[in-house]
């Protein structure tokens, strides 16, 4: 049940952003862009949660899920130390797959020619 | 030329998009995307005896290691084109971002191509993620105190 969860709500969140691509004129970056910022914002009162809650892996591969961790990071280190622990928790979570993103992209790029 | 006639023989030659089908692709990219990111973390959390939280963290790390593997084996953006949103949105897209401008500018040299353009199409996320978080903290911090 778990599974059929994550297709859905994985498959929801990438049509809302091709119905978005298709009817505006925005990039790809600008859709992306928007979606990290909703979920931040979904985040505030710990409603994106209820979806990780619920579809699992399905609500954590989304871009929506990288606001989600930003902001889940920042109130986590808030909660002992303040305004400041905002700075100090905010990348607490998403490190892992920014570093992996750096990380790998450099190595790759070393490794590999660009094709066309 | 006239202004109407010049915008009607654009319209005539902008090729139509066939909507229905995109959304459809997307949907069932996307889904398969979600269904291997919740079939990861249930491999991680029973093979290596960890909390599904930290089995997370290794899906993330898997996703975005196969995104830039393949972009950087060159048939990631033919499956993009495919496949559009349903494989932009995921962190894929993050990874397929950052490598492909990585990989773009590496003839420029390490320092002033990898090192400066990297975050070319990929920043603009980090950027604006950290920002509405910190307002968002901001705001729930002052408001409800924590």
């Amino acid at each position: 049940m778990n599974y059929v969860n994550a297709f859905l709500f994985c498959g929801l969140v990438c049509v809302i952003a091709q119905i978005i691509l298709d009817n505006t004129k925005l990039t790809p970056g600008h859709v992306t862009t928007i979606f990290v910022v909703v979920g931040t914002f979904l985040d505030v009162f710990n409603f994106y949660d209820k979806f990780v809650l619920w579809a699992g892996g399905g609500a954590l591969v989304p871009i929506t899920s990288f606001g989600h961790l930003l902001i889940h990071g920042a109130l986590a280190k808030a909660a002992n130390f303040g305004v400041m622990g905002l700075s100090l928790g905010m990348f607490d979570l998403v490190s892992s797959g920014v570093i992996a993103a750096i990380f790998f992209s450099f190595l790759f790029s070393l490794a590999f020619k660009p094709r066309d | 030329m006239e202004k109407n006639r010049y915008k009607d023989l654009v319209n005539k030659h902008t090729p139509k998009e066939n909507r229905l089908y995109n959304i459809m692709v997307a949907f069932i990219t996307g889904g398969l995307m979600g269904l291997l990111g919740e079939f990861l973390i249930q491999v991680y959390s029973y093979f290596l005896n960890i909390p599904s939280k930290e089995a997370s963290t290794f899906m993330i790390i898997t996703l975005v290691l196969f995104g830039t593997l393949f972009t950087s084996l060159g048939f990631f953006d033919k499956w993009v084109n495919f496949a559009k949103s349903g494989l932009i949105i995921p962190i894929t897209g993050f990874a397929h971002a950052m490598m492909s401008a990585s990989l773009e500018y590496r003839k420029e040299g390490l320092v002033t191509g990898i090192g400066t353009n990297m975050f070319k199409l990929a920043g603009s996320v980090i950027i604006f993620g950290t920002v509405s978080a910190y307002l968002v903290g901001l705001i729930r911090l002052i408001l409800f105190g924590g």
